[in-house]
């Protein structure tokens, strides 16, 4: 055994001499650790949170989210008027703006953007697929008088517009590098932001540069590396050896063992994201409202952000997240948890005993613990008399099947949202015409001519007060009649070594990380 | 011998027809499709259809089956649509780091396996082989990712000796003391169930065959126990070892998917995985064809080493 033991020592030894264990990084090179290897870096293409951490350091729209907002604010657009109708929304660029590849940033190459997303005859509408193109169906026209000039035709008013241009989806290509490279733009991106891309190898790293042509403030880190770190363990054993300087998304297990470091930094921020069941409001128990209500009442959502997720969420009690700071309804309460008023409901509509079964995802994009959430709201309605039935679907053939409507061989599901306006999700979940087959995403069948009226006047009121006032009364009405379970919104968490400065993490859970420095 | 190898490889390739048959067969019959895996939760039916028809999703089974066949043929594995770049590039980028590592286990376990299983079978019911029995039994029950995580715990975070994951470090050159101080780890924890069955298949075809004549002739004759064990029992063992080895490399071949989770080794295992969740079927198919050659070649050359340590087979 001997030879065996000094060969392996040797090796050890070998190894450490080379000194290539855990190299530090320089001060000037930012690593940063993410859950997956993003899927494309085109942004008209892209449609992961994961990606979009790239994505807002290697492009910019027209506008931005103001940090630590949900607001917008001018970006490649120095200023904007919108016309008395609400249909007309006029860009003043900036002046002397280049993408990296040399060529100018103008008026020509955003109407290339949208063309490229919304016509289908664009000559690079073949470079897509684009999924969130629906966000901006809206459009009509744009238009570009002169190169510093833009102008968006909408075919209605659309008050959700500029929030929607400072989603990733609005950020602008060059459409050179488009037009050259095609499909494998997404491997290979352009844009005007304070970094460019330096190269993407296969689920080891994506390499971004500092941009020397930078129109505004030059970026501080001279590189930053994106690297996929899959499994939740390395996420924590790489950052404890050094080898990461800022982590996405650490397991709640290891953000513990973080807090309690002095070398070690956590930051937390709660998102603009709900996690929700869809109730069947066309067909078995789930039709009489009592019995929605009552599975509401039914669910711990403080034992379930706790203990479930281990602190990683926060409880819903409305449709819209805090994160929407304008829109956000501090005095809307929801369901409490109240097992004994979810008893006396469901005596009420006669459902005492009522099976409901039950659809729960194993894993997806913003779905947490979908599992464990899923077995921990069958033991709250258990706790009320209700038996649910689970069944478990791998994330693709989940969406499959839940898009497809819950229709009557289901009576609730897991889903979640990531959303930029607070118009997204009722418009597009919960409208009577947001139909499954229809584009609509509203699988439970909910209809309610009242919401409807008030999603559509929100959409035409551009004054945010106002509009604000509206999605509270929408959320009221959602509240009241529960055709979904309001069950959590995901606080997005990010450790750091204490010497990583001017890092903060933003409500669209972007990454900007053009400011960031170690001392 | 060269028409056998003929023989061999010829028949590569109706198995691997056959394998790419059931696999394509398997990736149409689950729930979900690649339209879906890339629109998401945003998938509409209008959409659906659209990128369907984009991907040639809207042709049926056969035809598609077909146009595949006909393009990999001509050399041509197709382009990945969830990577946006030809299987080919990322098939070959992801197969190589996957050989190193399996590579580098096998050798390992080879190694470890034929050393234990000779010093367990030289001292027969000794310290040393109850040692060894253990040390196999423990070997072969530790799942690897366990094992993997506590080494990384041990050796990258407390003793900070090697890095933590990863093939080459982030920043720097990547040269070879860089691949061998990232692939340490992830080899020894691959190696170790591999480790194990050789050994213990190594100790009784040692015990076997020094109970035979020849071993007590030539202990008869004087010859040193040192020879007879390297020289003469080992290479009699070795028969009925090396096929298992061939066989191990399968084993080694499937289990690096775990290792490569751990260690986020940059591996095949894990693109297939990652293929297989976006419903990429160009890009499971390309995986699967150059995993299944490799995995018939390994066994094609354990057999003609075996052929080779004794001239009775085939003869």
């Amino acid at each position: 055994m001997i030879p065996l033991r000094s060969a392996f020592a040797g090796l050890l030894t070998a190894a450490w001499l080379t000194g290539a264990a855990a190299a530090p990084v320089p001060d000037d090179v930012l690593v940063v650790g993410q859950t997956a290897e993003p899927a494309s870096l085109d942004p008209a293409v892209s449609t992961a949170t994961n990606d979009a951490r790239i994505l807002v350091n290697l492009y910019e729209g027209l506008v931005r989210y103001r940090s630590g907002t949900l607001e917008v604010e001018p970006a490649l657009a120095e200023s904007w008027t919108v016309s008395e109708d609400g249909r007309r929304y006029t860009f003043r660029l900036r002046e002397g703006v280049r993408f990296h590849d040399g060529t100018p940033f103008d008026a020509e190459a955003v109407r290339f953007h949208f063309g490229r997303l919304l016509d289908r005859d664009h000559p690079a509408a073949r470079t897509g697929p684009f999924p969130l193109a629906f966000l901006f169906r809206v459009v009509e026209r744009v238009e570009a008088p002169d190169p510093r000039t833009v102008r968006f035709v909408l075919r209605e008013p659309h008050a959700p517009f500029l929030a929607n241009l400072a989603y990733p989806t609005g950020l602008i290509v060059s459409p050179r590098a488009v037009m050259e490279r095609g499909g494998a733009f997404a491997r290979a991106p352009v844009g005007t932001g304070p970094f460019r891309f330096a190269g993407w190898q296969s689920s080891r790293k994506v390499t971004l540069e500092r941009n020397p042509d930078y129109w505004g403030e030059a970026a501080k880190p001279r590189l930053v590396i994106f690297r996929p770190l899959t499994d939740p363990n390395t996420r924590a054993t790489e950052m404890l050896a050094g080898g990461v300087d800022v982590m996405a998304e650490m397991p709640p297990d290891a953000l513990a063992l973080f807090r309690d470091r002095p070398d070690f930094a956590v930051r937390e921020q709660v998102g603009p994201h709900l996690w929700f069941l869809i109730l069947n409001t066309q067909a078995g128990p789930l039709r009489d409202p009592r019995v929605r209500q009552a599975v509401n009442y039914a669910i711990d959502r403080q034992a379930l952000a706790a203990h479930v997720l281990q602190g990683t969420a926060v409880p819903a009690h409305g449709l819209i997240a805090p994160a929407f700071a304008w829109a956000y309804d501090p005095s809307q309460r929801g369901y409490p948890h109240d097992p004994q008023r979810a008893r006396r409901l469901l005596r009420e509509a006669g459902a005492e005993g009522a099976t409901l079964r039950f659809l729960v995802a194993e894993g997806g994009s913003g779905m947490l613990d979908p599992v464990a959430m899923g077995t921990a709201i069958q033991a709250d309605l258990a706790a009320v008399g209700l038996t649910a039935r689970i069944a478990t679907y791998e994330w693709n053939a989940y969406l499959a099947r839940v898009n497809r409507g819950l229709g009557e061989d289901a009576d609730m599901a897991e889903m979640a949202w990531m959303t930029n306006d607070p118009d997204m999700l009722p418009s597009l979940a919960l409208r009577s015409d947001a139909r499954p087959g229809q584009g609509g995403f509203n699988a439970g069948g909910y209809a309610n001519p009242d919401l409807d009226r008030l999603l559509a006047e929100a959409r035409r009121t551009a004054d945010q007060a106002r509009r604000a006032d509206l999605y509270r009364q929408a959320e009221a009405i959602v509240v009241a009649d529960a055709p979904i379970a309001f069950v959590a919104h995901w606080k997005q968490s990010a450790v750091t070594t204490a010497a990583v400065q001017g890092l903060t993490l933003e409500p669209s859970f972007f990454l900007r990380l053009s400011g960031v420095t170690k001392r | 011998m060269g028409a056998y190898l003929l023989g061999r490889l010829a028949g590569l390739v109706p198995v691997l027809i056959g394998l790419s048959l059931i696999v394509f067969l398997i990736m149409a019959l689950i729930p979900g499709d690649p339209a879906l895996a890339i629109l998401g939760p945003y998938a509409t039916p209008d959409s659906l259809a659209r990128v369907r028809a984009e991907l040639g999703l809207d042709r049926s089974l056969p035809v598609q089956y077909a146009a595949w066949l006909g393009h990999v043929l001509a050399g041509d594995l197709g382009r990945s649509h969830s990577l946006n770049r030809p299987v080919l590039d990322e098939v070959g980028e992801r197969f190589a780091a996957t050989l190193v590592l399996a590579g580098a286990a096998l050798v390992l376990a080879a190694l470890i396996g034929l050393l234990v299983g000779i010093v367990a079978a030289v001292r027969q019911g000794g310290t040393a082989d109850r040692l060894a029995t253990l040390a196999v039994l423990v070997g072969i029950s530790m799942p690897s990712f366990w094992l993997g995580l506590l080494l990384i715990l041990l050796v990258s975070v407390r003793w900070r000796l090697l890095p933590v994951s990863g093939m080459y470090a982030i920043t720097g050159g990547e040269d070879l003391s860089d691949l061998l101080a990232h692939l340490v780890l992830p080899a020894v924890t691959l190696a170790v169930v591999a480790a194990g069955v050789i050994a213990r298949l190594t100790r009784s075809a040692m015990l076997e065959v020094l109970r035979q004549d020849f071993v007590r002739t030539a202990r008869a004759k004087g010859v040193p126990e040192r020879r007879i064990i390297v020289a003469h029992a080992l290479k009699a063992a070795l028969v009925t070892v090396i096929p298992v080895i061939g066989i191990q490399a399968g084993f080694v071949l499937g289990g690096a998917v775990y290792v490569e989770t751990v260690f986020q080794w940059p591996g095949i295992g894990r693109m297939l995985v990652n293929a297989i969740a976006t419903r990429d079927v160009l890009l499971v198919q390309g995986g699967v064809l150059v995993v299944a050659t490799a995995y018939v070649l390994f066994n094609l050359a354990a057999d003609l080493l075996q052929r080779l340590l004794d001239p009775r087979i085939g003869a």
